[in-house]
């Protein structure tokens, strides 16, 4: 599996600080050799401290509940994308930091090594994700798979995926713009607030205060700067379509209606994932550690 | 009512077959006109399979059992109607009546009947036409088990599948109407039933009645209409058993309720429409034991009704319960069941012990600024409406239910 990816994969991949006299093939099939190596030790250093665990059966207790509480499968469905919300992204971007400042010492013996930087932080990220993404898979993604198979839970356990992604990747940049471990967290914490909570107040003020403007289409550009209203706008095309529909406003039925948009949502929501985790690893190349 | 309409036709075909006659038109026998011409009163014509037209269209114009063997094709070639009934005790069955002309002055329609008494119109296939089956001025008629197929893309230009004007006593069942204007459309009519219809893809409602009162439709089914289902206009209208489903779009209702008095709405299903019922005017009707079901805004309840009760409805997922437009609330909600009722039941019989408000704060809200719908189920919003809710400000404090179910009715 992992040699007959890594030779096509490798190819397109840059990479810096080579200890000199490396063969071209073997320069080839080490990065993400090298990267899924490092990543099974993140893994499996996760997995011993059990807070991805005890998230996973958090997650998958509460799912089994809204299912087993409430009768109505839409209902449940509106519940849990309360915690995808909140809860998810908020988990994601502070373990995802303490990790990043409690393994510094690993990475700092990581850059001693022939690796390049770039395949220390992407291990680091795929390790950290990957436990993250496979914990709400397991917790809420079982029972969604049970209760709920139908396009509003596979919509949802997309979202979800997507959102711990994005929010991993925004808690690397605040752990590589820091050193600080206290400042690191805290503006990861600043972030998660700013997107789950404040961004959505400041959007209603301004809507309020310029109702008598046609806001269409400045409310669809703010709801693409915004990760989180991102998945849960994708989360309402599912729920609330009765309602949506009544909506008189051509741009968003056109837009948000049709295939193209929907997919535009997608895409963007990977932008988030992205281009956070790109900026992070430029900082983190040039980084004094 | 049904009954004794159907006792007194099945009678009256009775005795007329006793001393009546069969005629027998089609290719290679007589023409359907001349036979028409030839027929005495309550003779039976039997039209075998083929295509008919006509320079003038077919008129009926005595008592006539008219029976299609095969599927004979009544065709208007969009230039005249195919089939005009202006006689008591007629029946016709098994036509293919198709392409009625449309036209500005005339209502043309498949099946027109005019100032007539007893007649029968079953089993028919009318493709394609401007009105399908016409009633006008009739009493005691029934028409029954039509399939009704048109494919109007524009209201001007296309008719109703059922259209009955001044009429009393009729019976519409199991018909079948799409892609028409109205699927069944009552305009003056009384004392009729509705029953077991299916009205789907219709450009604008699946049913329309106006000035029409005394009537009763049940177990019919309206889906996917332009605009949904409208009733107006009308006093004493009981709905049972029908269902409503994703009547989607700005203005489209599951039913719309304007002006109507003294009716009762019961064991209606909603689902999936942008507004369930929409209703304005309405006064002393009852809505009891309908299920709401991932509706938009389950009920849009304006504040020119009053004395309406609404008792053990079932309102599941629905983005918005009950909206308003003013805090004047002359209704009474009591003992529904809400699925977002948050309250608790301590005396454990089953009813809530705080009040339940069904309006939320950011409904109101929505429905200045439409755009604001994207916010919704935003941290944000749910603490506003939280807090609305407890503390109520801006949402009708009386429009409230002191008795909520906690369990599903």
């Amino acid at each position: 599996m992992m040699t007959k990816y890594s030779s096509t994969a490798a190819a397109t991949l840059p990479f810096t600080g080579e200890p000199d006299g490396v063969t071209c093939a073997e320069k080839k099939a080490r990065p993400v050799a090298a990267m899924l190596k490092i990543a099974k030790y993140v893994l499996y250093d996760i997995l011993r401290n059990r807070i991805v665990l005890g998230y996973a059966a958090f997650l998958f207790a509460s799912a089994l509940t809204f299912f087993n509480l409430e009768g109505d499968g839409s209902k449940s469905l509106m519940s849990l994308l309360n915690i995808v919300l909140i809860v998810a992204p908020l988990v994601s971007v502070i373990f995802s930091t303490i990790h990043f400042y409690n393994s510094y010492e690993f990475i700092e013996l990581l850059v001693a090594q022939p690796v390049s930087r770039r395949t220390i932080l992407g291990a680091e990220y795929a390790g950290v994700g990957g436990a993250l993404v496979a914990a709400f898979l397991f917790g809420i993604g079982l029972p969604v798979a049970v209760f709920a198979p139908d396009p509003r839970g596979f919509t949802l356990l997309v979202v979800g995926v997507l959102l711990t992604l994005v929010f991993v990747s925004l808690a690397f940049l605040a752990a590589v713009l820091t050193r600080d471990k206290a400042r690191g967290i805290g503006l990861a914490l600043l972030l998660w607030f700013c997107f789950s909570i404040l961004y959505d107040g400041l959007v209603l003020v301004l809507l309020f205060a310029f109702s008598d403007y046609p806001l269409e289409k400045p409310t669809l550009v703010l709801t693409f700067l915004n990760p989180v209203d991102l998945s849960r706008i994708l989360m309402l095309l599912q729920l609330d379509v009765s309602a949506l529909m009544g909506y008189t406003g051509a741009v968003f039925n056109e837009f948000l209606g049709s295939p193209m948009g929907v997919a535009l949502a997608y895409g963007c929501l990977a932008l988030w994932v992205l281009l956070p985790m790109i900026w992070a690893e430029r900082v983190f190349r040039k980084k004094d550690l | 009512m049904k009954k004794t309409l159907l006792v007194v036709i099945v009678l009256g075909l009775c005795a007329a077959a006793a001393w009546s006659r069969s005629l027998h038109a089609g290719p290679g026998k007589m023409g359907l006109r001349e036979a028409l011409a030839q027929a005495q009163p309550f003779d039976t014509v039997f039209v075998h399979g083929g295509e008919y037209r006509d320079t003038a269209g077919f008129e009926i114009t005595r008592p006539l059992t008219l029976i299609g063997l095969d599927w004979p094709l009544l065709d208007g070639a969009n230039r005249l109607q195919p089939l005009s009934v202006r006689s008591n005790y007629v029946s016709v069955s098994g036509f293919r009546v198709a392409n009625s002309p449309s036209a500005g002055l005339e209502d043309y329609a498949g099946i027109k009947v005019y100032n007539a008494r007893y007649v029968y119109i079953w089993g028919n296939r009318l493709e394609n036409n401007y009105f399908g089956i016409y009633l006008s001025n009739c009493v005691s008629c029934v028409v029954t088990g039509n399939h009704l197929q048109a494919s109007g893309t524009v209201e001007q230009t296309s008719g109703n599948g059922v259209h009955a004007w001044k009429c009393d006593s009729l019976t519409i069942a199991d018909n079948f109407a799409a892609g028409h204007r109205d699927g069944i459309y009552f305009e003056f009519v009384t004392n009729s039933f509705i029953r077991n219809n299916h009205s789907e893809g219709n450009l604008r409602y699946g049913l329309h009645f106006m000035f029409s009162h005394n009537d009763h439709y049940e177990n019919n089914t309206f889906y996917r209409n332009g605009a949904g289902v409208a009733v107006m206009y009308s006093r004493r209208v009981t709905m049972h058993g029908n269902r409503f489903h994703e009547n989607q779009g700005s203005s489209a209702y599951g039913i719309l309720l304007k002006d109507i008095s003294d009716s009762q709405i019961i064991d209606n299903e909603f689902q999936r429409n942008t507004t369930g019922i929409y209703m304005e005017g309405c006064s002393r009707c009852r809505f009891e034991h309908n299920t709401f079901r991932q509706n938009g805004w389950a009920i849009k309840l304006q504040a020119s009704c009053d004395g309406n009760l609404f008792t053990r409805n079932n309102f599941w997922a629905n983005t918005f319960d009950i909206a308003t437009n003013n805090a004047l609330v002359l209704n009474t909600l009591e003992s529904n069941y809400w699925d977002k009722y948050e309250g608790y039941d301590l005396a454990r019989d089953g009813v809530g012990d705080v009040p339940y408000r069904p309006v939320s704060l950011y409904a109101r809200i929505a429905e200045d600024m439409p755009y604001a719908m994207m916010l919704w189920r935003s941290f944000m919003v749910t603490l506003l409406d939280r807090a609305e809710k407890v503390i109520p400000s801006l949402t009708p404090e009386n429009l409230r239910d002191d008795t909520p179910s906690m369990k599903a009715l």
